[in-house]
């Protein structure tokens, strides 16, 4: 039963990143298509966390991790980048 | 405990869904990037916690905690640096708009200075 649910939890999340993906795709400026890539990215993270619990492999808890940190500070990088701070 | 934690990644999904579809569909960058952020947040440490308290011993919960605490700090940290990255470059606001005190405040500035 409840393995059941989480399936289609990580359904309805694969979903809304495939939502976040149209809007990187059509967005009219940079900045739009940079905010679609943070969500795309935090969204992957909850989904990494999903797959290590769907192949049991804990350790795979461990690259959502080091996949946070560096989708922060590329986001951040571009940012100022934008900001031509950089 | 199991189907509890289930039920808690299934909200967190609901949100995550939510969020993107705000993304898609409000009409301007700024709004776009407080559905974007604030929904997404919640809905990643529900997801999260979801899995963590269902399968509290074959996960290692520590290290989720840690991605938990993670995800609340740097989430509106990266959202603030683009929205400021997105004012200074000037993209427009939506035209229902009805108030921008921070385009006002600059003006208001840059007539005293001169």
């Amino acid at each position: 039963m409840s393995d059941i649910i989480y399936q289609i939890a990580g359904a309805i999340a694969l979903a809304a990143i495939l939502l976040a993906f149209i809007r990187m795709i059509k967005g009219p400026s940079s900045a739009d298509r940079v905010v679609a890539l943070d969500v795309m990215t935090i969204i992957s993270i909850s989904l990494i966390v999903f797959l290590a619990l769907i192949l049991q492999r804990s350790i795979y808890v461990d690259i959502a991790l080091v996949y946070g940190l560096i989708s922060f500070v590329g986001v951040v990088a571009i940012a100022r980048y934008l900001e031509r701070g950089l | 405990m199991e189907l509890a934690g289930a039920i808690i990644t299934l909200i967190g999904s609901v949100f995550l869904f939510l969020g993107a579809l705000g993304l898609l569909r409000m009409p301007d960058i700024f709004n776009r990037m407080q559905a974007g952020t604030k929904a997404t947040t919640m809905g990643t440490i529900l997801f999260l916690t979801g899995i963590a308290i269902g399968h509290f011993e074959s996960m290692g919960a520590g290290k989720i905690v840690i991605l938990i605490l993670f995800i609340i700090f740097t989430n509106p940290l990266s959202s603030h640096a683009l929205a400021r990255a997105a004012h200074h470059i000037g993209i427009p606001l939506a035209k229902k708009t009805v108030k921008n005190d921070l385009a006002e405040d600059e003006k208001k500035e840059e007539g005293g200075q001169l």
